[in-house]
């Protein structure tokens, strides 16, 4: 079943296109992956999913409903966390906390005590004091206090420490768990690496590639370092090749991922005595496809 | 003089920032300049009238607790005594926000942060905005001598007014900036000034008042007594200017001290630690809104009712002179006698407290903009609140707010006057009615800040403009002659002066509707656009 479907949506601020006829499609029970560069559209797609922005074309579906006319009853289903987590400073930061959890229905005390602790974060301070990291701890707990349904998390670990950001890994994994559906958007590409099942890549208002990760391996390119008895010759000249350079009897270059058997054959002939290959990180798609966009503009 | 570095680059970046304030700030205090001039001309042209108004105000301890006395029964007197406390109101207001905005606000907000780390000594914000503010306040003194010269007064005179308009307006600068180092928070910092604007005010006003009977050493205690205190157009002392400075260097000394011992961001005054969790009420978006509101609405409240006890106790002293003073008494026996001069006092300083009240409908109204500008409401709108209930909630708070400010004055206006005169019973009733009065025009400007809220939210700013032309209409109408449909333009005109001319229903409605009217314009707008 569907959590969130969205079709063909598009939208403008004034005259510039922000969201180029996006489609995304997040199953239930699910850690969705949303990642692209700056400014490519996340926090725009998110935002119409709460009913923030007025859409202006395109179908949009969460939780079975409209988000911009059934905000309210949606609501009391999903938690948000924003990207850039702006709060009252003069309230305290348990204030917030108890707040947004009331608004949305209610505040499991234990739940809330037990954030709290594993954040390790204190409540009592005024807003205006917190740094952007326990900003972020006030909209996280206010979020995952919540018994809902759907979380849409934008950036959520922006600004956290690496030991805070395993404890938002731990908290974002029993929740999936708990059979709930996670749409987190990033561009810090580790985390969407261990927490998503499946991913979408955004770039300048458009989805550029959607699937399992294993899926979008398929689209990437391996690194290969290789050494062998004889001088390696003609490898340049192989399709799917890339990059090469050829130092001796040592060679690197990266290769397509169709056409890694033809360039295994290619190179036994020159008698392998090392072969390292890099596994294609999300780090190689996502430059991958900056390159792809930027060739396409330049064109 | 490392710790002045990158003042230069301040105040060219305080110049790009405001270059539209700077520009409306600097021209208003020279045009009230001139269109007072203007009607005092047209409408006391001979000598004798104009003595004749001077003495209707000296001997109205009402209107010289309010204003000042007058210093000589002249043109250029009238002037300075008409315009003075107008100009400070706006002159130190400007001056203390530009302040504070390029300093603790900064800082504040983190983003001084990025500033800081470049090549900027410590004191070089808190400068930077010192001579920036400066520059302003010279320009208004300029313009402000120019055209009183322009008039054809006597030069002393226009210098003497026009410096006293820089003066005040520099002392509050410089005041801010020693708030500013204080309060961690921007919006402390201008409350700490705005107190000790409104003591220095008081101090005057009884000062002024009590001059008489020996007590006018409180005016030589307050800045905004000493603009009267320079005496333009009576024989200008300009000894006055070096107390000016002097306060000046002083606070300038205090601020850039603290400001080189203290940590970016920090304050003199810890803020104290809040509740580890929320009370059980805060779960609603109206509690929210009450929350936010409550501390400031409770010190409007307060201003409100200091104000109140000053004007009745103000009304009480006037009766009392014009029992003791046959000849004053004959003055305004054709007015109805001490009963009507009160009544017209009290019906005077309603006029003010109407725009005051009103000032304060339209920041109650613009914290949905600022929630919204600041993504704060991003937290609400996406937890389970609608929109309406989201509005309506902050709009509730400045509706009762303006309910519970103007009730403030009423009930402590009535009850010091009306202990004083030994009639509660009926002082209190028709004082309150009075000032209640005002809440549908006030409710209408309210209105027009939600309507542009709704509908185009990037000129929200716009309805402190709406404000300031109904102001403008009331002034010059006050003193030029002005067709009424002009005048009628102004809400305010068409709220009914109960104590002179008793109750009138319809203006009340057709205001209270109106003011529904652009509120729910603004809702409807509110609900089908985007947020942020």
């Amino acid at each position: 079943m569907s959590v969130i479907q969205i079709q063909n949506l598009t939208k403008y601020y004034g005259k510039t296109l922000a969201l180029d006829g996006v489609d995304l499609e997040v199953e239930q029970g699910e850690v969705f992956g949303f990642i692209g560069p700056n400014g490519a559209g996340k926090t725009t797609t998110l935002r119409i999913l709460l009913g923030l922005l007025r859409k202006n074309a395109g179908k949009v579906s969460v939780l079975g409903g409209d988000p911009w006319r059934d905000a309210v009853a949606l609501h009391r289903r999903l938690a948000y966390v924003p990207g850039d987590v702006s709060l009252w400073p003069s309230l305290s930061g348990g204030e917030v906390i108890d707040l947004l959890g009331r608004l949305r229905g209610g505040v499991d005390q234990s739940r809330r005590d037990e954030l709290v602790e594993r954040f390790k974060f204190d409540p009592t301070k005024p807003c205006r004091t917190y740094s952007t990291g326990n900003r972020q701890k006030v909209a996280l707990i206010a979020a995952l206090v919540s018994d809902v349904e759907l979380f849409i998390l934008d950036e959520p670990t922006l600004g956290l420490d690496p030991l805070m950001e395993a404890v938002f890994r731990d908290c974002v994994a029993e929740v999936k768990r708990a059979g709930k559906t996670v749409l987190l958007s990033s561009h810090i590409l580790a985390e969407v690496e261990a927490l998503c099942d499946r991913i979408s890549i955004i770039n300048a208002g458009t989805i550029v590639e959607s699937g399992t990760l294993a899926e979008l391996r398929h689209l990437t390119r391996i690194s290969v370092s290789v050494e062998t008895a004889h001088p390696v010759t003609g490898l340049s000249e192989m399709p799917g090749v890339h990059n090469t350079r050829v130092d001796g009897t040592r060679a690197h270059f990266s290769v397509d991922a169709g056409a890694i058997n033809r360039v295994m054959e290619h190179l036994t002939r020159f008698d392998v005595l090392v072969l390292t290959s890099a596994p294609p990180t999300l780090e190689d798609l996502f430059l991958r496809h900056y390159e792809l966009q930027r060739g396409e503009s330049a064109r | 003089m490392s710790e002045f570095s990158g003042t230069g680059a301040l105040i060219r970046l305080i110049l790009r920032r405001d270059r539209l304030l700077l520009p409306i700030w600097i021209a208003l205090p020279p045009l009230f300049v001139v269109v007072v001039v203007a009607a005092f001309v047209s409408l006391y042209p001979t000598a004798a009238s104009q003595q004749m108004l001077a003495a209707q105000i000296v001997n109205s301890p009402g209107l010289v607790a309010l204003l000042g006395p007058v210093s000589a029964p002249t043109i250029g007197g009238l002037t300075a005594w008409r315009s003075s406390i107008f100009a400070t109101v706006i002159v130190a207001g400007a001056n203390v926000l530009t302040v504070i905005r390029h300093t603790r606000a900064d800082e504040e907000t983190g983003r001084y942060e990025l500033l800081g780390s470049g090549v900027v000594g410590r004191r070089a914000p808190l400068s930077a905005s010192l001579v920036v503010t400066l520059g302003a306040d010279l320009v208004i003194a300029a313009l402000v001598t120019g055209a009183l010269v322009a008039f054809g007064l006597p030069v002393a005179g226009s210098v003497a007014l026009g410096l006293s308009f820089a003066a005040i307006g520099w002392t509050f600068a410089a005041l801010a900036g020693v708030a500013a180092q204080l309060a961690e928070s921007a919006g402390v910092a201008t409350g700490i000034a705005g107190a000790i604007f409104v003591l220095f005010y008081l101090l005057r006003a009884v000062g002024d008042a009590n001059e008489q009977s020996g007590q006018s050493w409180l005016s030589w205690m307050s800045p905004i007594g000493w603009m009267r205190l320079v005496q333009p157009f009576a024989g200008e002392r300009w000894g006055v200017f070096a107390l000016f400075l002097g306060a000046i260097i002083a606070l300038i000394v205090v601020a850039y001290t603290i400001s080189s011992r203290r940590d970016v961001g920090a304050g003199i005054l810890r803020p104290r630690l809040g509740p580890a969790r929320a009370t059980p009420w805060l779960r609603s978006p109206l509690a929210l809104a009450w929350r936010l509101h409550r501390r400031t609405l409770l010190v409007w409240a307060a201003m409100f009712a200091v104000y109140g006890v000053m004007i009745g106790y103000l009304a009480k002293t006037s009766a009392d002179l014009l029992a003791t003073n046959p000849q004053l008494a004959n003055l305004f026996a054709h007015f109805g006698g001490a009963s009507a001069y009160t009544d017209s006092l009290f019906t005077l300083s309603l006029t003010f407290l109407g725009w005051i009240a009103a000032a304060y409908a339209i920041t109650a109204t613009l914290r949905l903009q600022s929630e919204e500008v600041e993504g704060r409401v991003d937290h609400v709108l996406a937890a389970s609140v609608s929109r309406l209930r989201w509005a309506t909630s902050d709009l509730a708070i400045a509706a009762i707010g303006s309910v519970v400010v103007l009730t403030a004055f009423g009930l402590l206006a009535g009850l010091t006057y009306g202990l004083s005169t030994g009639n509660v019973g009926y002082e209190l009733p028709r004082m309150l009615v009075a000032t209640l009065a005002y809440l549908p025009a006030i409710w209408v400007v309210a209105g027009i800040a939600m309507a542009l809220y709704g509908l185009v939210p990037r000129l929200s700013f716009v309805s402190w403009g709406a404000l300031g032309a109904f102001i403008l209409v009331e002034l010059i109408g006050e003193t030029l002659q002005v067709s009424q449909s002009i005048l009628n333009l102004s809400p305010f005109n068409q709220v009914p002066k109960v104590l002179v001319s008793g109750v009138s229903l319809m203006p009340l409605v057709s205001l209270t509707l109106l003011a529904f009217v652009l509120i729910i314009a603004g809702l409807v707008g509110f609900q089908r656009r985007s947020i942020g």
